[in-house]
């Protein structure tokens, strides 16, 4: 027996992320690592939880080994329900056809029967690459008030970045009149966040007439979206005002981590209120011996730090021998900084092993570009890793 | 053959008053983020042990908060996992268990009361164990040992150089070099050299402990130690397993101290609990972010939990989750539970802070290492 549920969450998580170059080598995009100890699905996963969704498919396709271990049974998230709960969602093969996901409205469509099955009143779409806090609780509180169809989330961009988002154009209620994708001359600075809360039947019935379209490419922001507004549907904007950042590129995860610093970062997941929930691996205290400096970083459990660290965010088990020094840079779990090694402006991924007085990157104030070190790559001693660089471990 | 483990979280609750006056010995804090229950049940889980009972008998709140449903331990399970056994007043209570101590004064009173439970257990052989023992030790192997050389009863011993306060607060054994146990020394006032120390964790065959056990009721016996090895060691197969790792024995909170800081030098004992390959030490997951530490920040030879915020001096220190140490605060030689907060220009030496406490900025604290400077839970000073 199924319990009925008011609403559940379908979080698109198969996107292969392809300008995350080595980072996304083996690993989907939603499962890269993020702010020395999350992954980046961890938030949409969090918000869901503390907004009270407790049923959430996660739809996935790209390399999803990673991925599906880390999700797991969903406990970390107090996803393991009895009713309802994380399921993850790969493409299948059905009796008559089987396809993989072919955009994000198809991937949603063809898991229609798993959300009859808790017959929901409103189904949240989510992607599983953006860094942010939010209350979806308060959208779906909205969408019930205007009595909606179809609710989008929207981030108020500066105008001179308009062109560069899906820009709705609303009355002075919220209502959308207008939906533009990249516009060169926007109208409105209300970003389309692509997160959506649709009522159940609108949705299932705008999927079909979708799928039935051999001319539509099945996207939500292409199709669907601009499909309902030509039928006059009623469909809001929801104003979210918090940080908001999608992480889909090299400096985009690069900044988002760097927003995680300070005293009063722009971006605090230290708010004891709004948990965000991440799978724990039962590693040992940090320790930071005597000949350690560390300068307005973030440090996880299990790093061993002897050398420098300047501006930057380290994952768990990191070593850093003494005389090494990091600045300005994301360093992803279980990686060893041998020493006298110079890490600068970098993103080094995880496992990877930065040889002694090996040097990544240049500074950042010399107008480099950011290097990039995937996993499991072994940097040998004394080399030399150019700004801008772009290893991967092709074994 | 399966094992089952029994944790007896109240025993030695007096060595460490100071900490035990609001907790079990089982949940005092120790090592940046581990209770030293942790320990125990981290070696149970490794060791595949996964039906394990946890008796308490007071000041039990702390414990049943920490463990939780048991699933940080991998021990919320449909069959076994953890149960909690506090002490269960019994309104009418006839046949063998009337008149049973109800409280769990001893070990032995609390099995007696429990003996039910263990008869119904179908595990194979029983490890007992108490909290305050502080080893990544592998359990499995003592009880391999024990089946191989076809002993009644195997308690592990670890050869050490003991303090008089040590000797007095805990019991030692003599054996022969077969390993057979041929004497037990109850708190000694003194040792000299080195003697073999139990470490509270004992095997034996679920059917030999019933048969313990009800020896115990029928003849009003109450202590484990005097009653049961003491008493039958001369007639029976009674072994030691000889442990060589890393023991922290915690008898005082002087001593506490001491092994708080001696992880942090980086050497044997920090691998010896925390890195031997495919037994980690598991403990309550609490989703704390990264540490952070600003620009004013200084930190020398210490070891930091996750959540913690530090802006000022930081010095030979153990930092539990979530402590804020304020712009211009030094800090030097002092372990700072769990959620401590330290203002600005604080200047805290020898000094161990129980949870939530507040120090005021500009406040200055000193302690000795003999006798480091204690703070209740919660107190603002």
């Amino acid at each position: 027996m199924y319990k009925k549920k008011e609403c559940i969450a379908m979080l698109l998580a198969g996107g292969q992320g392809s300008r995350l170059y080595a980072l996304t080598e083996k690993t989907a995009k939603p499962a890269v690592s993020f702010g020395g100890k999350y992954r980046i699905i961890d938030f949409p996963m969090s918000n869901c939880v503390n907004s009270g969704i407790d049923t959430v498919g996660v739809l996935t396709q790209y390399q999803p080994l990673a991925l599906n271990e880390y999700i797991g049974n969903g406990e970390p998230w107090d996803l393991d329900r009895v009713h309802g709960g994380v399921m993850v969602l790969p493409p299948y093969q059905g009796k008559s056809s089987s396809d993989w996901y072919r955009g994000t409205a198809n991937a949603i469509y063809q898991n229609t029967s798993f959300i009859e099955r808790y017959s929901p009143d409103y189904v949240l779409i989510l992607s599983g690459d953006h860094i942010y806090k939010m209350n979806y609780a308060e959208m779906l509180d909205i969408h019930k008030k205007h009595n909606a169809d179809c609710t989008i989330a929207v981030l108020e961009v500066p105008m001179e970045e308009a062109s560069r988002f899906g820009i709705l154009n609303t009355d002075e209620n919220g209502k959308i009149i207008e939906f533009e994708e990249k516009p060169a001359h926007p109208k409105s600075n209300k970003a389309s966040m692509g997160i959506y809360i649709f009522s159940t039947k609108v949705l299932l019935d705008y999927l079909r007439r979708d799928e039935a379209d051999p001319n539509s490419s099945n996207d939500f922001g292409k199709n669907v979206i601009p499909a309902m507004l030509n039928d006059g549907l009623s469909m809001y904007s929801y104003t979210f005002g918090g940080y908001w950042k999608d992480v889909g590129t090299i400096q985009s995860l690069w900044e988002a981590n760097m927003d995680l610093l300070g005293k009063n970062p722009k971006f605090n997941i230290r708010d004891k209120s709004w948990r965000i929930f991440y799978r724990n691996n039962a590693e040992p205290p940090q320790s930071i011996s005597g000949n350690a400096r560390i300068i307005n970083s973030l440090i996880t459990e299990g790093c061993k730090i002897s050398g420098t660290v300047i501006n930057s965010v380290i994952s768990s088990s990191v070593t850093i021998e003494p005389g090494a020094t990091v600045r300005d840079s994301v360093i992803m779990g279980g990686v060893v900084i041998r020493s006298g090694a110079t890490i600068d402006y970098s993103i080094v991924d995880a496992d990877a092993v930065i040889g002694k007085n090996a040097c990544v990157g240049r500074s950042r104030y010399d107008g480099a570009q950011i290097s990039v070190v995937g996993m499991n790559v072994v940097i040998e001693d004394g080399s030399v890793v150019e700004d801008g660089a772009m290893l991967s471990n092709k074994e | 053959m399966s094992v089952a483990g029994i944790i007896f979280s109240n025993i030695h609750d007096s060595n460490l008053s100071e900490l035990t006056g609001i907790r079990t010995i089982a949940s005092v804090p120790f090592g940046c983020r581990y209770r030293l229950i942790d320990f125990t049940l981290s070696n149970m889980v490794n060791s595949n042990i996964k039906n394990i009972s946890l008796i308490t008998n007071n000041n039990y709140n702390s414990l049943i908060d920490h463990i939780g449903t048991g699933k940080d331990w991998d021990l919320a399970r449909r069959s076994g996992g953890i149960k909690f056994f506090p002490p269960n007043v019994m309104t009418y209570t006839t046949g063998y268990t009337a008149g049973v101590g109800n409280n769990y004064d001893t070990r032995l009173g609390a099995m007696k009361t429990l003996l039910h439970m263990i008869s119904h257990m179908t595990d194979d052989y029983v490890v007992l164990s108490d909290c305050d023992v502080i080893c990544n030790i592998d359990i499995g192997a003592i009880v391999d040992e024990h089946i191989a050389t076809g002993a009644d009863m195997t308690i592990a011993v670890k050869n050490m150089v003991v303090d008089s306060v040590t000797a007095a607060s805990n019991s030692f054994v003599k054996s022969s070099d077969d390993g057979r146990l041929i004497d037990v020394i109850a708190h000694p006032s003194e040792i000299s050299g080195s003697a073999e120390m139990m470490l509270s964790i004992i095997v034996l065959s679920r059917k030999y402990l019933c048969e313990v056990v009800q020896d115990a009721i029928a003849h009003g016996y109450t202590s484990f130690a005097r009653d049961v090895i003491a008493r039958n060691f001369p007639y029976r197969n009674y072994r030691v397993y000889r442990y060589d790792g890393y023991f922290a024995c915690v008898s005082s909170l002087e001593q506490y101290f001491k092994e708080n800081m001696a992880l942090l030098d980086g050497g044997t004992m920090f691998r010896e609990l925390f890195e031997i390959p495919n037994r980690p030490i598991y403990t309550k997951v609490r989703n704390s972010a990264p540490t952070y530490y600003s620009e004013y920040s200084s930190i020398k030879n210490s070891m930091i939990a996750d959540g913690c915020v530090i802006d000022g001096t930081v010095e030979n220190c153990i930092l539990f989750r979530g402590v804020k140490i304020g712009r211009g605060a030094v800090v030097k030689n002092s372990i700072l539970f769990q959620d401590v907060y330290t203002g600005s220009n604080t200047s805290l030496n020898y000094v161990v802070a129980d949870k939530n406490v507040v120090i005021r900025d500009d406040v200055m604290l000193c302690g000795h290492s003999s006798q480091p400077f204690y703070i209740e839970k919660g107190k603002m000073i």
